[in-house]
């Protein structure tokens, strides 16, 4: 990937930031922390690498992703309304009364969401059934899962990791969050599942780390797993939660909370801010 | 009359129907008992093992049927609708997606391996979720029938199965089994027992125990426990005015509860519901524990006596 294409992708993953946001401060409740902290991941997944097509959201050749970290919806929200699987103002919508964008990924109501989520822990199952799937039918499409680092103090994430290099499920990309934070503060103060890299390893999975927010390393870890044949690849994100937004970063009690009007508004000038600053990257 | 363990048909039923319909079948370990062994060694390339790991497996079952797939989610009871009751609920139930969960050695008929094993609330955590169907069958046939209903259904399906054998009940090729539908296996006009899996054997022989005390007994067998079928229920309260359910399960929440309810807001009558008292099994043989928790025909006939006399 050359630069100019990481930038747009860096654009557009303000974008989806801003979509979170507005989703978040629009129902004045959700998770905004680790939604900002996966939106380059999922930038670089839904626009240059998974083979998917908005209008054929049901395609079952398509690639799959699934959100386990299931209460970053507004980050999922964000990027398929970017990608044109439903418009953007729905966002606003969201956990309010008869909306379908629900406060976890709903599958049966939002176009392209391929897994409801929100219990932590059962995602990555449910991405290893589809990755056996496709392996039982033939079909070479990939299947995507990011989880957050919390998330795998859930002792099913394990039974998950025991089962995909099992069955050799190399058409299967596990990310995991590492921010370092979930609700109650540190990971490593609450209930460390440190050290991550070396579980999965021991577990028989390939494993990469890369920083979360450099869209070429992202790109490439990608492209590697792909070209590892026999197990499954799974990319740590060292990431920052809370990812653009000044106040935002590396606090955990942006894990479950909602900005107020002037906290939101400054969260967005400081996103465009961003956008503006890329856009003159790429034009200059 | 031939005897057959109802789990015993699961695993033939897999096994033929393996044949006509594109299915998998996952397992946490368990396939020698669960029977699905019998699938896998027809069809090894469809059987998937998950270890000892009941969550893993139905949340990897939801996966697979995202793809287009039916698929199979096996363990004991215990372990299915009690360990991984989460994840049948939000993996399966909530996206509604095609998992049928073959759960063996419900109940108390289990026998030696105690109470740990002897699931006596699936009936009720299964039939509380919604989108889930629940079928407790009485017979291998009834087994059978009832798992190519649910290959023919669109949506999860939780089936009943014990260890134990029990009577075969009905012909194959005679017995019509419906979905939903009670079956009405004797007419009678002073009480109704309504009956389900390993009880309606019992049933029908307290049907006679009471018919030699002069005491005509109408017998339902209830395959289906969700969604139960009101119409047959409230038709047997109005024409004989009492009823006992007779389940291997705790009294809360089963088949006793289904049908009070159902009594409750059709047709009010007293009733009796024979079944576990709400307290744990224990190791024994299967026929003294179900003497010694009163799952008897003698039993089922106590109460249908004694729930003659609240009669209005």
């Amino acid at each position: 990937m050359n630069n100019k294409r990481a930038i747009e992708l860096k654009i557009i993953a303000n974008r989806i930031r801003k979509n979170a946001l507005t989703a978040v401060y629009s129902a004045a409740s959700g998770h905004p922390g680790g939604s900002l902290s996966i939106a380059d991941v999922l930038s670089v997944l839904y626009f240059e690498e998974m083979r998917i097509d908005p209008k054929k959201p049901n395609d079952p050749n398509r690639d799959r992703f699934v959100l386990s970290k299931g209460h970053c919806a507004p980050a999922l929200y964000g990027v398929l309304a970017e990608r044109g699987f439903f418009p953007t103002e729905d966002c606003a919508t969201f956990r309010k009364t008869g909306s379908y964008l629900q406060g976890h990924p709903d599958m049966k109501g939002v176009p392209g969401v391929d897994m409801s989520t929100g219990s932590l822990g059962q995602g990555i199952c449910a991405a290893n059934g589809m990755a056996l799937a496709g392996k039982i039918d033939g079909k070479d499409y990939r299947v995507y899962t990011i989880l957050g680092d919390g998330e795998l103090e859930e002792g099913q994430v394990w039974e998950a990791a025991m089962y995909a290099p099992h069955y050799k499920l190399d058409n299967l990309t596990a990310f995991v969050d590492y921010n370092g934070l979930q609700i109650d503060g540190d990971i490593s103060k609450v209930m460390s599942p440190l050290p991550i890299d070396k579980k999965f390893e021991a577990f028989n999975w390939n494993v990469i780390c890369v920083d979360a927010h450099d869209m070429i390393q992202l790109y490439d870890a990608i492209q590697e797993a792909k070209a590892v044949k026999g197990k499954p690849t799974v990319i740590i994100l060292k990431s920052v939660k809370g990812k653009g937004v000044s106040f935002m970063e590396n606090n955990a009690s942006w894990h479950g909370s909602a900005p107020n009007e002037e906290q939101y508004r400054q969260a967005i000038s400081e996103l465009d801010a961003q956008i503006e600053e890329l856009e003159v990257q790429l034009n200059g | 009359m031939g005897k057959m363990a109802t789990r015993e048909a699961y695993g033939l039923a897999l096994a033929e129907f393996g044949n006509t319909y594109d299915f998998v079948v996952l397992d946490a370990d368990l396939s020698k008992s669960t029977k699905t062994d019998t699938f896998k060694k027809k069809f090894p390339d469809r059987f998937f093992n998950t270890g000892i790991a009941e969550a893993n497996m139905m949340s990897t079952a939801a996966g697979i049927a995202t793809c287009g797939k039916t698929v199979f989610a096996s363990s004991f009871a215990m372990f299915a609708a009690g360990r991984a009751f989460e994840q049948i609920r939000n993996s399966i139930c909530y996206p509604k997606l095609n998992v049928k969960i073959g759960a063996t050695h419900a109940g108390i008929s289990v026998g030696e391996d105690g109470a740990t094993h002897q699931c006596l609330e699936d009936l009720a955590l299964m039939r509380s979720i919604p989108n889930m169907t629940v079928i407790n069958p009485a017979d291998a046939t009834e087994s059978i029938l009832a798992i190519e209903a649910a290959l023919n259904l669109d949506g999860p399906v939780y089936l009943r199965f014990g260890r134990l054998a029990v009577p075969d009940l009905f012909d194959r090729a005679s017995y019509h089994f419906e979905l939903g539908k009670g079956v009405l296996l004797k007419d009678g006009a002073d009480v109704t027992i309504i009956a389900t899996g390993l009880m309606v054997p019992q049933a029908l022989e307290a049907e006679k125990m009471l018919a030699a005390q002069g005491i005509s007994a109408r017998v339902i067998n209830i395959h289906t426990i969700k969604p139960i079928d009101r119409a047959i229920i409230k038709k047997a309260a109005e024409e004989t005015g009492a009823v006992v359910t007779a389940e291997e399960h705790n009294i809360i929440g089963g088949l006793g509860s289904a049908v009070a309810e159902v009594l409750c807001e059709e047709c009010p009558v007293p009733m009796r519901r024979v079944g576990t008292q709400d307290v744990f099994g224990q190791s024994g043989k299967p026929a003294e524990l179900l003497e010694l928790y009163g799952l008897t025909a003698e039993n089922i006939a106590k109460q249908a006596s004694d729930v003659i006399k609240m009669k209005k």
